[in-house]
């Protein structure tokens, strides 16, 4: 990459600011042997080499600020900016987790209040905020799925169903928790295959983790007969929220015969999303396994809010202090912006879009499941690949050239070449189809000049990586003057 | 076209295995290879451990995706094919050159029980 990190551009004695000489006396009561002898390595910069650094990686990168983001499963929607005006409030911000209760009130109610919001949204009797990301939230959930049969003293449900079009943090999270993992294909249209499932289901199962709409973008339209089955043999039903977008105000997990759920704030709730964090991963649960939730949860003691350390049942603490409280603020700040009847709006764009996209990119690729699809949908690159040697990564590639980040590919595992297209409801039709037509001079490019694809990106900052060697032989650690990060 | 050699036999998980005297040869199809695409790791199983068919036994991990093996035929881990540790690529080269790890008392009768070339050739035309 061209540009430098702020040690490299670093030059010795330059300032973007001179602070005055400090007049009071500094670690004079520290041990001799806990004193520095030397300065910190910082950077030294001018503010404007600072800006011009700063600014060129800005150009650098993509975010949905900058184009369309189509990353399907993410939800890559767009994030009101007053959010973070919320977040920025000197009362929230400058909060310290280790403050009384007594003085925290306001944050104590915004997360009551956000837990029964995403309640209410689900379906679902209580639940906790704390867990940070959504595998975080599928750990909890499934402790508290294997806490509910072990308070039964049912030893014997060791297995976790899985469909094999799931998330992959899904099996990972079950093999985390302890469970071992059972497949269930899909049938050929894309859903649950019931029949394998019926032969599946014994009293060695502990529960079935599904997303419904599932990863294919496709309602599980036998998710009632589904639930009976799993609970006749007294298993529970885990609902990864990965794609609440599509449902929102339409259905709730709840009524659907989900146990647990899980919420992804930073998709659907509308928080940063990417970058690696902070997420928010909330669970909800029903009635019966409220016992089992998190602590501490959040009491009312009449006239004020508590924290709530006592339920002997409690699966325990999930995380260091509250959660990325600050997330659960502007998902708190979504939640009341668009109300009721705006989120199910939010959710009646978000299908239609796709199926805007889906409809006038028909023809295009094949697409393995056919019919209407939910907020995402699935097409192949797989004729491209065998007639012409262009496939899912050459497409995505191209994209980046032309502004636009690339959709999700090769997920999920069971289509080839897969590529998954999610635009969520704050596109508009005019960048709907911009893209299509983008689409469209991809797919001519693919047959009269696959070069073109197979060498893109041709002007973004950084080329084609060798993932390979990427994978093989990564480079973590970054060296300047025989110093390295750890 | 997947190349499918005549005188190895194939499961529906897309592994070969072939028998060399008194050990099993176990390696993954060209269908295999060319679904994941290029290799960047293979975790093989402890030698000595016994392994039930269909187990999972083994992970290949591609730039797409990370994916198990499951275990054609029981039997006792005899060797793995070191070579891959530094060298995953050789799966892609020729995944029939380069096995995963060969089987000793392993189960013969159920290796009869596996698709032949020609199965296999079928059963690759009900995909897609």
């Amino acid at each position: 990459m061209s540009e430098q990190s702020v040690f490299e551009l670093s030059k010795p004695g330059r300032r973007g600011y001179a602070y005055p000489v400090s007049d009071v006396p500094v670690g004079q009561d520290l041990p001799a042997h806990l004193r520095r002898k030397d300065p910190p390595k910082l950077p030294e910069l001018s503010e404007l080499a600072t800006v011009r650094h700063f600014s060129r990686l800005a150009r650098m990168s993509f975010g949905v600020d900058y184009g369309l983001y189509p990353l399907g499963s993410c939800t890559m929607k767009y994030n009101p900016k007053m959010h973070n005006e919320v977040a920025a409030l000197e009362g929230f911000a400058r909060l310290h987790p280790l403050q009384d209760d007594d003085t925290v009130q306001g944050a104590l109610m915004v997360m009551e209040r956000l837990t029964a919001s995403l309640g209410a949204i689900t379906g679902m009797a209580g639940g906790t905020v704390q867990p940070s990301a959504g595998a975080h939230g599928e750990y909890t959930g499934l402790k508290i799925i294997r806490a509910y049969h072990l308070a039964r003293e049912d030893h014997a449900r060791t297995k976790m169903i899985v469909p094999v079009s799931a998330h992959g943090t899904n099996p990972a999270s079950a093999a985390l928790t302890g469970f071992s993992i059972v497949e269930v294909p899909t049938d050929d249209r894309g859903l649950v295959d019931t029949k394998v499932l019926e032969t599946l289901l014994d009293e060695t199962v502990a529960g079935i983790m599904l997303t419904n709409p599932n990863t294919l973008g496709l309602f599980e339209r036998d998710i009632m007969k589904i639930a009976s089955m799993v609970h006749s043999c007294g298993a529970l039903l885990y609902y990864d929220g990965a794609n609440m977008n599509a449902i929102m105000g339409m259905v709730r997990p709840a009524d659907m015969g989900f146990d647990v759920v899980h919420l992804n704030l930073h998709k659907t709730f509308s928080t940063p999303h990417g970058g690696g964090g902070p997420g928010a991963g909330p669970i909800l649960v029903t009635k019966r396994l409220l016992p089992f939730l998190p602590r501490p949860g959040i009491k009312n003691i009449g006239n004020a809010l508590c924290m709530d350390w006592e339920e002997r049942s409690s699966i325990g603490k999930v995380s260091g202090f509250w959660g990325n409280f600050l997330v659960l603020l502007r998902a708190y700040a979504y939640v009341l912006t668009m109300g009721c009847e705006g989120l199910r709006e939010a959710s009646r764009h978000a299908v239609l879009n796709a199926n805007y996209l889906r409809a006038r990119m028909n023809g295009m690729f094949l697409r393995p499941y056919e019919g209407l699809c939910m907020h995402e949908f699935v097409v192949s690159a797989q004729r491209f690949k065998e007639q012409y040697g262009v496939g899912a990564l050459d497409f995505s590639k191209a994209l980046l050239d032309r502004g636009i980040h690339p959709p999700t590919m090769y997920f999920p595992l069971i289509v080839h070449e897969a590529l998954m297209i999610e635009p969520t409801e704050t596109e508009s039709l005019e960048d709907l189809d911009a893209f299509v037509t983008i689409m469209a001079e991809l797919v001519g490019l693919a047959s009269t000049d696959p070069d073109h694809l197979l060498r893109s990106p041709l002007h973004t900052e950084v080329r084609r990586l060798d993932e390979v060697r990427a994978a093989k032989n990564p480079s973590l650690r970054h060296c300047i003057d025989g110093m390295c990060t750890t | 076209m997947s190349k499918i050699p005549a005188e190895l036999q194939y499961s529906k998980d897309h592994e070969w295995v072939r028998i060399d005297g008194d050990v099993l040869y176990v390696g993954i199809t060209d269908y295999a290879q060319d679904s994941l695409g290029e290799v960047v790791y293979v975790e093989l199983p402890p030698v000595g451990e016994r392994f039930a068919a269909d187990e999972e036994i083994a992970n290949v991990e591609s730039v797409k995706a990370a994916s198990a093996i499951y275990n054609p035929v029981a039997g006792i881990v005899d060797t793995v094919n070191e070579e891959l540790d530094g060298s995953p690529e050789l799966i892609n080269e020729d995944c029939y050159e380069n096995h995963l790890y060969t089987l000793k008392d392993f189960d013969a009768a159920h290796v009869g029980t596996l698709l032949d070339a020609a199965g296999y050739a079928e059963f690759l035309k009900t995909l897609d």
